[in-house]
């Protein structure tokens, strides 16, 4: 409990004064943000209005066009070992190889990212993917490659889960198990950001933080 | 403590959804595991060590290669093809080939390496695989030589081997087929080594076939007059291995140099 508390009192993820500018548009700005373990953020606006950009900018895949991001007080760019090493990101493309089977795949995956992966065949049934172990990821569907992609987070115990619309092409059941996840997941002392344009419904609203980026056209740069 | 009470919890929440008890009989299992995982995940993830996660990134796209077995034999067709053409239409002389050989054998080698790069990076790209390889734990340089070595195995290799057999077609001298396959041996990771800085650079755009050949070509213009003129030398019975220490040069300095200009491409192009 004592290694808990110690962890509660540093932010996981901060950002101070962030930008995006994207094709000469403006899309956030001075944007500062604090995300602390226990946290699930629910980053809300329109379609363009930058949810993508600011988590892609968030995982250090992207580069602000002004600001900066730090992991426990230090700047993700002095750290990127070990940041990445405490972070998932999940992004609109599934990261599934067509040519490989859903073990193989989750398998690479895992183990890519420093996961064991002797229990791979369970986090597939978690998924409802029990059956299709030994199927080449092209001959299953949309909603199945993510499946594949997201089992990963029934293993992970990183603390730091960027979701980039996690629900797409994922059925009811599935939105459910995930939310509980996600519960689970901020409850144990990691921090989930996510997009999405659906309620959360099982996750109490009180829990959710939200990231309101609306975008004008009026804001456009001069 | 804090465990239970939060697993009796959980468990109440889902017999609420009766729907899915597969899935959450297991997920209760799995928090109770995991919850004393997370507090000390920095102690309990285990980096692969480098040595492991290059033989991970190889084994992937060497499985990838063999499923998908058109990447392999594509290339070799169409070095094959280039090679055959040429004897048909300059005539048969066997003096005129044998001069022109090493050009036309390294030519091709050139232009089906180039035909081959595409992949090296696209489909990876394409579907999100290359975004989480730049977000693992691992330094980029090791993943990116893993994938390199990979793409000069299914390549670079087959060449090698199917050489000597076009070096007959062409009548190349009997004393150049050492130093054809040296150069070969030594020049092929050089092209897929440079040619990989190219595709990094262009795997964002969409039709970036062209320009990569604009960008990629130019560089291989070392390899191939070193490589031309130590065939050439060895036909004459003189020693090349003053040419080979070159193209040794270019490999050595591109096996160190390339994987770093491949992994600030990479991050500009995913950007």
């Amino acid at each position: 409990m004592n290694t808990l508390s110690k962890k509660n009192s540093t932010p996981l993820i901060s950002a101070e004064n962030l930008t995006c500018i994207r094709e000469e548009r403006l899309l956030f700005d001075e944007l500062s943000l604090q995300i602390n373990p226990g946290d699930i953020v629910q980053v809300e606006g329109p379609n363009g209005s930058g949810k993508t950009s600011l988590l892609r900018i968030l995982s250090g895949l992207s580069q602000p066009y002004d600001g900066k991001i730090f992991y426990k007080e230090q700047l993700i760019s002095r750290c990127r070992e070990e940041f990445h090493h405490n972070l998932l990101y999940f992004g609109h493309l599934s990261g599934v190889k067509g040519e490989m089977t859903a073990e193989e795949n989750l398998d690479f995956n895992l183990a890519l990212h420093g996961n064991k992966t002797k229990d791979s065949l369970a986090y597939l049934a978690k998924v409802n993917l029990s059956g299709f172990e030994e199927c080449l990821a092209s001959h299953l569907s949309a909603g199945q490659h993510r499946r594949i992609a997201l089992a990963r987070l029934y293993q992970s115990n990183v603390p730091i889960w960027i979701l980039d619309e996690p629900f797409t092409a994922i059925d009811k059941q599935g939105v459910a198990s995930l939310e509980r996840l996600f519960t689970l997941h901020a409850e144990r002392g990691g921090c989930v950001i996510l997009t999405t344009h659906q309620d959360l419904i099982s996750i109490k609203p009180e829990q959710i933080k939200k990231i309101t980026l609306d975008y004008s056209y009026d804001s456009a740069v001069d | 403590m804090t465990l239970k009470t939060q697993s009796t919890q959980e468990t109440e929440n889902l017999t609420v959804i009766i729907d899915e008890t597969f899935i959450d009989d297991t997920l209760t299992e799995n928090t109770v595991s995991d919850s004393s995982a997370l507090t000390s995940s920095e102690q309990s993830l285990q980096p692969l060590s480098y040595r492991n996660a290059f033989m991970l990134v190889l084994k992937r796209d060497l499985t990838i290669a063999m499923r998908h077995k058109d990447d392999i034999i594509n290339p070799l067709l169409f070095f094959v093809i280039v090679v055959t053409l040429f004897p048909l239409g300059i005539g048969p002389e066997a003096q005129t080939l044998s001069r022109i050989a090493p050009g036309i054998i390294w030519v091709a080698a050139l232009l089906a390496t180039l035909l081959s790069l595409d992949r090296l990076f696209k489909s990876d790209h394409l579907d999100g695989s290359l975004e989480q390889m730049l977000l693992s734990p691992h330094p980029i340089f090791i993943l990116v030589l893993a994938k390199i070595f990979a793409h000069w195995l299914i390549t670079g290799l087959p060449l090698i081997l199917i050489a000597p057999l076009l070096a007959v077609l062409l009548h190349l001298d009997e004393h150049s087929y050492t130093a054809l396959l040296l150069t070969l041996l030594l020049g092929t990771p050089v092209l897929s080594l440079l040619g990989a800085v190219g595709v990094a650079l262009t795997v964002g755009i969409k039709k970036g076939g062209v320009l990569l050949s604009l960008l990629v070509l130019p560089l291989y213009i070392p390899v191939l007059i070193f490589a031309t003129s130590a065939i050439d030398t060895a036909a004459l019975g003189l020693p090349y291995s003053g040419q080979l220490a070159i193209i040794a040069a270019l490999f050595f300095g591109s096996l160190t140099l390339a994987p770093f200009a491949v992994g600030a491409a990479l991050k500009v192009s995913t950007n």
